[in-house]
């Protein structure tokens, strides 16, 4: 953090906390933090008919961890041509090689990021047992903040708990997990279905009984919701439902979001929603089969926008070749059995599962454009942007790095019909879809709530990123875009937020003209909670460890030199 | 036609990423200009004039250009990667990724070539007069997609991994081989003119292979189904047909699995 004090001045500032709408107003920054005003001898940043929003927020990416490093391992071929050639400028600079398309390098993933005008990203899925090496990864990834949700959807102890009903002790548990992993919040894959992928099946209904466990995945969805609010956690339970990917999954994904309705949120964070669903553009599926998939996203987001306790992100898909990862571990097969290509498969002792398998989103196939619809037209249907999130599940839809492409979707409608106009298979593609009847463009305003002040408030930190109210963190973006004259072409969308024109990140310019300047002043963001003691789980996690794990329990924890640059949200549970 | 020539002027303390010499890179160009294009020697930016002499002209199209280089460039990668018209010619060695993702026109190497040559190669014709090191006409390492179109032939013996992952065009190596020839093949064909370790065709679903001098150790997902009469490359002869891999996913046409096929010389 820099004492520096500077001032962007002129700009259109958009910022939905305070309700800006391209308001010319100067931005002030001091010790890190935005504040009222700054001394004359601050450094003036001129941002005149440029655009300027709070840093990006990104509530789900595999951006650290066993799977992402697989695929780096196992695809080469990702990194052949995808290298940048640093500049003579970049090498004086310092900056590390970059390297990686889908799956890109540490340094790669966290200089992109900012070149986009990012400041948090949160990595979706972290395999408890692995956590000391998702922190030393995190902490490799250069200028970006980022936090780590362990996955509980089908860990042995919540499993155990929750056939029996015992809310408090599945609390307790995750409380004592996330402190140990330094973890974020309660991710939940595929309830149930990883676990049973053990016995090579499956659960692609609420109500399929998990082998050996003898629990459902309604009972596993609806005890964490319970106990995440029993504990009042920032962020909410955030679930990659059952069935994902497959033709006709859409009324079970509207099933899995009803378990929401009468549950209460309890927290001091500001967050308003109980659950989180993820990436929902692989859930809005309808058809019997590949022949007559169709868009449900209509379908699926007129439950969304009834139900307030819900927040979404999209999980578009780019049209790209990628690499998927997931704790889905049965998905991955099924993957794997549709296109042959390479497949990792991994158990996690105890706790979970995953699979890896390259993947080519080819705009010649008609689902992979229907796919690429439905993602648009989730965002298109919504009618509150605080509560749906611009994501690509990256790297399973689509690379991070594409954020900036897809914004342009969504805010020109020419762009969108630009890429339908040029689908092989156009009229079967609309035939499935409805977004070519859909007038509808976003705003700046809209992907301001998508990308910075709504995933910020869903994770239960809207009082320090996801806006420029001063107090909150000094992550401000100057985008090349005139917020009262906005280009006829929407290419100049996309490229403005490809390489913001400059971004600071914790007060310190980082990027200038899309140029990489600086390490940045990076930070890793866990929950803490502090709740009495609770014997029974105390003494059953000192029992499995030592007659179930390959390793003992007390070389499990993460370690604080993992995480040398913490950033700690307490919570506080009561008797 | 016009014709280029670079003259080797100074061997490379690391290896060269001359990426820069092909007919698509040189066409329209003055000498000054094509001694002007970047190149790599490591992290290092340099131009193809720091390890040049140019002379001659370009055409005004790839495939009006002709590039001789005369002299060895035995640390020199990429000759001729990409290109989609035009000749390249080698008067000595060249390293790795020989015309990879060649696209059209030809390369003559004159010497031997090291590892990579013609990978991913869609069309377009490679000679080699020397040897090749390993992997030639293969897939990047991790990459499914293997050759696609073309010819490469390679006069002297190759080592190992020919063909990975290959989907189309013909590879002709006229003396040894070592092992691992057409894995995991879709397509193409592979004629080996001398002998074989082993390792021919495992995990192949389609294409063909031609083996003139013996196979040490036979695969066993080969299966002899009949023998036949061929002429291969202008030779005929009596060959065993095999097909395989029987371990191997193979597609269906017209409700009959469809295996890659073996040809051993009888
Ligand atoms: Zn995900």
């Amino acid at each position: 953090m820099t004492s520096g004090e500077i001032i962007i001045k002129g700009g259109f500032v958009v910022d939905p906390t305070r309700k800006m709408e391209g308001d010319i107003t100067d931005i002030a920054i001091k010790d890190g933090k935005i504040v009222d005003k700054v001394s004359s001898s601050a450094k003036v940043i001129d941002a005149k008919g440029k655009t300027v929003m709070a840093g990006g927020v990104d509530v789900h990416a595999h951006v650290a961890g066993p799977k992402v490093n697989v695929g780096r391992l196992f695809r080469p071929e990702d990194k052949l041509l995808s290298g940048v050639c640093r500049s003579a400028m970049a090498q004086k600079n310092g900056a590390r090689m970059e390297s990686g398309f889908s799956i890109p390098s540490t340094f790669k993933t966290g200089y992109d990021y900012a070149r986009m005008g990012y400041a948090f990203v949160m990595e979706a899925a972290m395999p408890p047992l692995y956590s000391p090496h998702i922190h030393e990864e995190i902490h490799d990834t250069p200028i970006i903040d980022e936090g780590a949700l362990p996955v509980f959807g089908n860990n042995w102890f919540v499993m155990d708990y929750l056939k029996k009903g015992e809310i408090e002790n599945t609390a307790a548990y995750i409380a004592w997990l996330l402190n140990v992993t330094k973890g974020f919040g309660v991710k939940c894959v595929n309830p149930g279905g990883t676990a049973a992928w053990g016995w090579g099946l499956n659960c692609l209904s609420l109500d399929d009984v998990v082998p050996y466990f003898d629990t459902t995945p309604r009972e596993i969805i609806t005890g964490l919701l319970k106990a995440n609010e029993y504990l009042g956690l920032p962020h909410s339970m955030h679930i990659h439902q059952n069935n994902l990917g497959n033709p006709g999954n859409y009324q079970l994904t509207i099933d899995s979001l009803k378990l929401a309705e009468g549950i209460k949120t309890k927290n001091k964070f500001g967050r308003e929603q109980v659950m989180h669903s993820t990436h929902l553009q692989f859930h809005s599926y309808g058809g019997t089969g590949w022949g007559d998939f169709e868009s449900k996203a209509k379908e699926v987001m007129d439950y969304v926008n009834k139900n307030k306790a819900i927040t979404v992100d999209t999980g578009n898909v780019t049209l790209d070749e990628t690499t998927t990862m997931t704790a889905d571990g049965p998905f991955e097969h099924h993957l794997h059995s549709l296109n042959h290509l390479k497949w990792v498969n991994v158990d996690v002792e105890m706790e979970t599962a995953a699979g890896v398998v390259p993947y080519v989103y080819d705009p010649n196939i008609k689902v992979c454009d229907i796919q690429w619809a439905i993602g648009l037209e989730l965002a298109l249907y919504a009618k509150d942007m605080n509560r749906i999130f611009l994501t690509t599940d990256h790297p399973n839809a689509g690379p991070f790095t594409r954020y900036p492409r897809v914004i342009k979707w969504l805010m020109s409608k020419k762009a969108r019909e630009a890429v339908l106009d040029s689908f092989k298979h156009k009229d079967k593609v609309i035939d499935a879809t409805t977004l070519h009847t859909i007038d509808r463009e976003l705003t700046l305003y809209e992907i301001a709530q998508m990308t910075r002040s709504g995933p910020a408030k869903c994770l239960g930190m809207s009082n320090i990123y996801g806006g420029l109210a001063p107090g909150m963190n000094a992550d401000v973006g100057i985008f090349d875009l005139n917020y009262k004259n906005m280009p006829s072409d929407p290419e100049k969308i996309e490229k403005a937020f490809q390489r913001a024109a400059c971004f600071i990140k914790s007060g310190e310019i980082v990027v200038k003209d899309g140029e990489v300047l600086s390490r940045g002043h990076k930070k890793t963001v866990w929950v803490h909670v502090n709740m009495p003691e609770n014997l029974q789980v105390k003494r059953d996690i000192t029992q499995s460890f030592t007659k179930d794990y390959t390793v003992s329990l007390v070389n499990y924890p993460v370690r604080d030199y993992l995480a040398p640059h913490p950033f700690v949200l307490e919570v506080d549970v009561e008797a | 036609m016009a014709t280029v020539t670079l003259k080797p002027t100074k061997v490379p303390e690391l290896m060269l990423e001359g990426y820069s010499i092909t007919p698509d890179a040189f066409a329209g160009k003055t000498p000054a200009q094509i001694a002007a294009l970047p190149a790599h020697e490591g992290k290092i930016h340099v131009t193809l004039g720091d390890f040049f002499e140019v002379s001659g002209n370009a055409g005004a199209t790839a495939a009006e250009t002709d590039i001789v280089i005369a002299g060895d460039c035995t640390r020199v990668k990429y000759i001729g990667s990409k290109m989609t018209a035009g000749t390249v010619k080698v008067n000595g060695n060249a390293d790795m990724y020989v015309g990879g993702w060649m696209k059209g026109g030809k390369i003559h190497i004159t010497g031997n070539v090291d590892s990579f040559c013609g990978m991913q190669m869609q069309g377009g014709e490679i000679l080699i007069d020397g040897n090749a090191q390993n992997y030639v006409g293969c897939a990047y390492r991790g990459d499914w997609r293997g050759m696609k179109g073309g010819t490469i032939r390679i006069k002297g013996s190759a080592g190992n991994d020919i063909g990975t992952f290959m989907l189309g065009g013909t590879i002709i190596i006229e003396k040894d081989t070592f092992i691992h020839v057409s894995t995991h093949a879709e397509g193409g064909t592979v004629i080996l003119k001398g002998d074989v370790e082993g390792r021919v065709g495992g995990q192949m679903v389609k294409g063909t292979i031609y083996v003139f001098g013996t196979i040490k150790f036979m695969m066993p997902g080969f299966k002899k189904v009949d023998r036949v009469e061929l002429e291969v490359d202008g030779t005929k002869a009596t060959f065993d047909h095999y097909i395989g891999d029987l371990g191997e996913r193979h597609p269906k046409s017209k409700g009959k699995e469809i295996f890659a096929d073996l040809y051993v010389k009888a």
